[in-house]
């Protein structure tokens, strides 16, 4: 089989989540990739260093600049027809296009997979991850997006491959790019951090967040994230929220503290290694999954644990 | 202009769903269903541009088992003018359910579709998108901001990095995510009200829709449990544990 990744990026860095959709697609085949942007060519640099796939299609040009979905779609249901499967790292970008290629080629996307059984079979979470379905197939074309933690990451550096450039289809004229308002950290970003910290309601506000949650990420070198309810009282921005509809995190060391492990939460921290819950509840549903519970109150303790690191 | 806003019957957000033992799929029965949250909040925003004067009349519409007339109820409640059922007892896929829209929106010709950004049962995130590229349209996708300005919209997207703002020509396909509002609860009066709206109910057939399955699911299981560890007694035996592993 003779499949496509959808290569994530920004023009400038090539994304991390394209690894692990690389590593679902070598088990279907062939691997080629698509940097899909305007002034891209350091990302098909990079992308054409990663161990193990065939070829790197570029599309550089200003329609594809901002990735918008109804300038994509169309340029990749287009290569598809030398393609047999195209996957998507699970990104927002990813999620955005996906969809629109499978209505172009008239396919059902398997969305999220999180192992290949077979050319055409995928197991993939519904309800939260609170159940897991096998599915088969029967389209022609196979249209994917790829849960980033549920496979390896190909080596980033060891290939040589062929850079070859594809004509981008027009700018369809619908939609424009206005705005980015793109949050800068120095901290490990969520869905590649070893270490995550993160905070619940019972933060208070973002000052409070800001004092208790950060100094405790940065002695560790953790990235910071947060359940929905603290996203929604506005302590931290959208782009921390962990969790069935946030980000889908799986690091080494996942310490919650003040949140109470709602099925929605759990749905995108339950997979990491050793899951540590700080909650003044015995009976929070966090510890059900807990490798490491503290039975405290986290304005005592959270800043003890920080001092003595 | 119109607007179109499709809801879906989905488990309860509340229930945690069990997975059946033959591996067939997951218990629905005497399960409490709701209208998918993030449907809820598609119909409370084309409530709110209507109640801004930006927009004239809303449809709903569902496809799904006849008891999917309560969720429209629901959405009639809320504030929708008229509703619509394509009945069918079959799962219905994405695809297919992008198709069948297609063929309402011929009829109802929205400015406006606001979908749900995933349903809470199949967590495809796929239809809104899909509907976009059958009909040619544009999409905000997960949009946490949506400005009507004349026969434009704006639309403030949440992605992984932060917020993205696109400008989309109408007619446009729109789907929400959590913080894009917080729905009302239906008054009293307004369920009464609601009972007297107009809700018509087809088949797919009436569309010619091919709904028949892409995806055949082989097997439904529960994912690995996780077992409760420990409970330490403080602080210290916390740190102690960290160092143990490396962490500290
Ligand atoms: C469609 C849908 C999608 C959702 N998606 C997500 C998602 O992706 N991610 C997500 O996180 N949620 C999501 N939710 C929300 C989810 O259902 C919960 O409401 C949310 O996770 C609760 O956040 P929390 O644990 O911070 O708050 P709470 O449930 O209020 O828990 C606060 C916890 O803090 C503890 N606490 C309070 N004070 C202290 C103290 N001083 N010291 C120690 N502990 C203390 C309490 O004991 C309690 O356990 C979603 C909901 C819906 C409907
Ligand atoms: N059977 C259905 N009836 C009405 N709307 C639906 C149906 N299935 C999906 N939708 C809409 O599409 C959105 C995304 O669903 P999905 O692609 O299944 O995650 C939902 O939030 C609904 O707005």
């Amino acid at each position: 089989m003779k499949t496509l990744v959808y290569v994530a990026h920004d023009n400038v860095h090539l994304g991390d989540a394209t690894l692990a959709t690389v590593t679902a697609a070598s088990k279907l085949g062939e691997v080629h990739l698509l940097v899909a942007g305007a002034g891209c060519g350091a990302v098909a640099e990079a992308a054409s260093r990663i161990a193990g796939i065939g070829k790197v299609h570029v599309a550089d040009d200003a329609a594809c600049e901002h990735q918008l979905a109804e300038n994509i779609a169309p340029l990749i249901a287009g290569l598809m027809t030398d393609h047999d499967a195209v996957l998507f790292p699970a990104t927002t970008t990813g999620k955005n296009i996906a969809p629109r290629v499978a209505a172009l080629l008239d396919v059902m996307q398997i969305s999220d997979i999180l192992s290949v059984e077979g050319e055409r079979t995928f197991t993939r979470p519904i309800y939260a991850g609170n159940a897991i379905a096998t599915v088969e197939s029967s389209d022609a074309k196979l249209v994917i997006t790829v849960r980033g933690t549920a496979f390896d990451k190909a080596e980033a550096e060891g290939g040589a491959a062929e850079i070859a450039a594809v004509a981008s289809t027009d700018d369809a004229g619908k939609s424009s790019f206005v705005s980015a308002e793109l949050a800068k950290s120095e901290r490990p970003e969520l869905t590649s951090a070893k270490i995550i910290v993160s905070g619940g309601r019972a933060l208070k506000d973002s000052a409070t967040f800001e004092n208790i949650v950060m100094p405790l990420a940065d002695k560790l070198g953790a990235g910071v994230g947060a359940s929905r309810a603290a996203v929604d009282a506005g302590y931290v921005p959208n782009d921390y929220q962990v969790g069935q509809t946030g980000k889908i995190v799986a690091p080494e060391v996942y310490i919650a503290i003040g949140i109470s492990g709602a099925i929605q939460h759990l749905a995108g921290m339950k997979d990491s290694k050793t899951i540590i819950a700080i909650n003044k509840d015995e009976d929070a549903p966090i510890f059900q999954v807990a490798d490491i519970g503290l039975v405290a109150d986290l304005y005592q303790a959270v800043p003890e644990l920080t001092a003595a690191l | 202009m119109k607007a179109l806003v499709p809801v879906k019957r989905v488990i309860d957000y509340n229930v945690k769903p069990r997975v059946k033992a033959d591996g067939s799929g997951v218990d629905l029965a005497n399960v409490k269903m709701s209208m998918n949250p993030f449907d809820e909040i598609a119909v409370e925003e084309a409530v709110r541009l209507k109640e801004a004067g930006q927009i004239d009349e809303i449809v709903v519409v569902s496809i799904g088992p006849a008891k999917a007339q309560e969720t429209l109820r629901a959405a009639l409640a809320m504030g929708a003018d008229s509703a619509l059922l394509i009945e069918t007892e079959e799962a219905i896929e994405p695809l297919a359910v992008a198709k069948m829209l297609k063929a309402v929106s011929g009829e109802v010709e929205p400015g406006l579709i606001i979908l749900g950004k995933q349903a809470i049962d199949d967590d495809s995130n796929q239809t809104g998108q899909m509907l976009a590229g059958l009909m040619n349209l544009p999409q905000g996708t997960f949009a946490s901001k949506v400005e009507l300005e004349g026969d434009h919209v704006r639309v403030t997207r949440e992605v992984d990095g932060g917020l993205e703002t696109v400008r989309l020509s109408t007619p446009a396909i729109i789907t929400t995510d959590l913080r894009l509002n917080e729905p009302r609860y239906a008054s009293l009066p307004n369920i009464m009200k609601a009972k007297k709206k107009p809700l018509e109910i087809k088949t797919p057939a009436d569309y010619g829709v091919d709904i028949a399955p892409r995806l055949k699911t082989l097997n439904v299981s529960e994912p690995p449990v996780r077992q409760a560890g420990v409970k330490v007694a403080d602080v210290d035996e916390l740190i102690a544990r960290l160092k143990a592993m490396g962490v500290a």
